[in-house]
């Protein structure tokens, strides 16, 4: 049985592609976390301003990319531009461009708890030792939100990769899709192929989440001290 | 008041966490309607004392005998036993979810499976002598802090316990609830109740107690009623503990002759 | 433009409703049973990590982690796909809702742990001087307000568990995306794209709603965390 398994991997370039098909999710996952944190902290101020105006729209734009689900979203943004307004964007982008609404809306939710959570004597005691607001900001505030901010950032990584299999629904070569591919080749010859496949993949997603989940749990404990 | 087999019995009692030695080798005994007093300075084992007492602790070794039974022998049932030891904390600790009516009855209902009319006749009756029957249906969020303290211990005296153990229970109240709480325990102690009480509340366990027992560093340094004590304490460690408490100018009150044992 | 929003073929979407009312219909009924098995795994999960049950606690420990750090779509390819090549043949509706409850149960599981944990130890000690048993103690005074604390975990598992349905067509389930794939063939990609999210809106808003409503009554009872 475990030949099968041996020369499935070995065979054509199998390994080499589900490599790249990982390497396409992880792609993926960077990018719109990078994007999501800029656009996330942006929309996350918004949330805290005094402004009713402003801080309004993003609890609606939360609320919707609360309720709906990923793959409707990449459906959306896949079909509707092109559709309407002959913009054919490439799978790959529309990939980057929904996972960045959704890191977004969860990154502002992040920020907002992470500000609001704040000791509000933190500020008072920063002025009454005389320092400016711009030096409490950098040197109280903001170390201390990032602190908060980074477990959850991480979380949202593992979370963003668990969910690029979604990307499969629109052609992106990501893992998962290549396992597809590989396995509708292989499994003609190959009768447990995707027993081993699939197998394989589910494996990979574990070892490369769960170190991240537990680096996270780390940290948390580090800092909590 | 003659006392028969003593209601409580502890022998030699050891108990450590880890390597530190918490308790090493005290014994007392407790007769039934007796009020014993604990005190002692912070970390001296007093609130631990009362926690082995109650199971909540493990022992390393020693006897502690409940009317006669050893509870300490393997055999006994704790939440048998713990019913028939009624324990109000420091932090009282009424089970939010529920109302000061339901928090009374769990124990009654549920671990002493009683019949509802009776066991309820009984806590009302027990919340009229503290003066909150009008406040049975409300929820501990609504109550003041000495209010459910006076309910936690209602909770513990529903259960008909054979002695009560107080762990320090004024000491998270604000000063104008404290009285309230004292009195309630005075009244227990006026009507007969077997009880353990540890306090820093010197005035209160001068009126209150038969007997006080000073522990330090895990061991009973003097054991004498309230007025020796308070006056004429024998040892080195009692004399330095009195002095933090010691004001000038305050009378003692001779209201109760409390036969000693 | 924005003509598209002028022309919109509402005999279509008529017409073509009812398919989608039914596909929803059957995810609900899905999602319903997944997330309620998920529940009791995670219940029972995370008792037996806060009694650490000897020998079991390290396997629920190992279960958590592996549900949690892989997608549900490679869970249901592994279960629909590859088990039957080592003989275990599995139908759609079964991979589906196992896959819900396996991949849901992690989670739940967490969000119990966090609620279990915030029940003082006090409050057990308390329940344990009236001499209730173990077991009255847990229905009685542990539960209860664990469940409180865990609400919002819950309700944010549930959302996501709803949304995580939306993978189903890989194991040859007629559900809302599937409809959607098959309807699209023929054209129309505007009209299916809102009947889409029309009926994604109607299954999980109310749920979103109801939690919070919950959450709001939780909090002014003065349950919240």
């Amino acid at each position: 049985m475990l030949d099968s398994a041996l020369s499935l991997f070995l065979q054509g370039r199998n390994f080499a592609r589900l490599m790249e098909g990982l390497w396409v999710t992880l792609e993926i996952s960077a990018v719109s976390v990078l994007l999501s944190m800029v656009l996330g902290i942006l929309v996350g101020l918004m949330m805290i301003s005094r402004n009713p105006w402003v801080r309004t729209p993003p609890r609606f734009y939360l609320e919707f990319i609360r309720v709906i689900p990923i793959l409707v979203l990449l459906y959306l943004f896949y079909y509707f531009p092109a559709r309407n307004w002959d913009l054919n964007l490439d799978a790959k982008v529309v990939a980057v461009l929904v996972f960045t609404l959704w890191g977004a809306a969860e990154m502002a939710d992040l920020v907002r708890g992470a500000l609001t959570s704040m000791p509000v004597h933190q500020r008072e005691s920063g002025r009454a030792v005389g320092l400016t607001e711009v030096q409490i900001n950098r040197y109280i505030i903001i170390p201390q939100a990032v602190r908060r901010l980074i477990p959850g950032v991480i979380n949202l990584t593992t979370r963003m990769i668990k969910t690029t299999p979604f990307i499969f629904f629109i052609n992106v070569p990501e893992l998962t899709k290549v396992g597809q591919q590989i396995v509708e080749v292989a499994g003609m010859r190959n009768y447990l192929a995707s027993f081993w496949v699939y197998g394989f993949i589910f494996f990979l997603y574990f070892i490369i989440c769960y170190p991240i989940s537990l680096f996270s749990l780390y940290l948390e404990k580090k800092w909590s001290n | 008041m003659t006392a028969l087999k003593p209601v409580l019995k502890i022998t030699d009692l050891h108990k450590q966490y880890d390597q530190l030695k918490v308790i090493q080798g005290l014994s007392l005994e407790v007769k039934k309607g007796q009020v014993l007093v604990v005190i002692g300075p912070s970390g001296c084992g007093k609130s631990t004392l009362l926690r082995c007492i109650n199971g909540l602790e493990p022992i390393q070794s020693g006897d502690i005998e409940l009317n006669g039974d050893s509870i300490t022998s393997g055999r006994a049932r704790w939440n048998l036993v713990r019913q028939k030891i009624g324990m109000v904390f420091q932090s009282y600790d009424l089970f939010p979810h529920m109302n000061v009516m339901e928090n009374i009855l769990l124990g009654p209902l549920k671990a002493q499976g009683r019949k509802r009319p009776e066991a309820e006749a009984e806590a009302e009756a027990l919340l009229d002598r503290v003066g909150l029957l009008d406040r049975k249906n409300s929820y501990p969020r609504q109550l003041s802090g000495g209010q459910k303290q006076r309910v936690a211990i209602v909770r513990a005296l529903c259960m008909n316990p054979e002695i009560m153990l107080f762990d320090e229970v004024t000491a998270s109240l604000d000063p104008e609830m404290v009285r309230e709480v004292l009195d309630v325990i005075l009244g227990l102690a006026e009507r007969g109740m077997t009880m353990i009480i540890v306090t820093h509340e010197m005035a209160f366990a001068r009126a209150v107690a038969d007997k006080i027992i000073f522990m330090d560093q895990g061991v009973i340094v003097e054991s004498a009623p309230p007025e020796q004590f308070f006056e004429q304490p024998v040892s080195e460690r009692a004399r330095k503990f009195l002095n933090i408490f010691h004001f000038d100018g305050v009378k003692k009150e001779e209201t109760h002759n409390v036969e000693n044992n | 433009m924005l003509d598209f929003i002028s022309h919109i073929d509402l005999a279509f979407m008529v017409e073509a409703g009812p398919l989608y009312a039914l596909a929803a219909k059957r995810t609900v009924f899905l999602a319903g049973a997944g997330i309620f098995l998920s529940l009791v795994i995670g219940l029972v999960s995370s008792l037996i990590r806060f009694y650490r049950v000897p020998v079991l606690k390290t396997l629920v420990g190992a279960y958590i982690e592996l549900a949690r750090n892989t997608p549900l779509m490679i869970q249901l390819f592994f279960l629909y796909y590859g088990l039957p090549r080592v003989g275990v043949r599995l139908d759609g509706v079964t991979c589906g809702i196992i896959g819900l409850a396996f991949l849901g149960g992690g989670y739940m599981a967490e969000a119990f742990r966090s609620g279990l944990e915030a029940v003082s130890r006090v409050q057990i000690e308390a329940g344990l001087s009236i001499g209730l048993k173990r077991t009255q103690l847990v229905r009685y005074v542990l539960m209860p307000q664990a469940f409180a604390v865990a609400v919002p975990a819950v309700a944010a598992n549930t959302i996501f568990l709803m949304k995580e349905t939306s993978v189903f067509s890989i194991v040859a389930l007629a559900d809302l995306v599937y409809v959607f794939k098959d309807l699209i063939k023929e054209g129309h990609s505007n009209e299916n794209i809102y009947l889409l999210m029309i009926f994604y809106l109607i299954i999980i808003l109310p749920v979103s709603l109801f939690f919070g409503y919950w959450e709001r009554r939780m909090r002014r009872a003065g349950f919240s965390a």
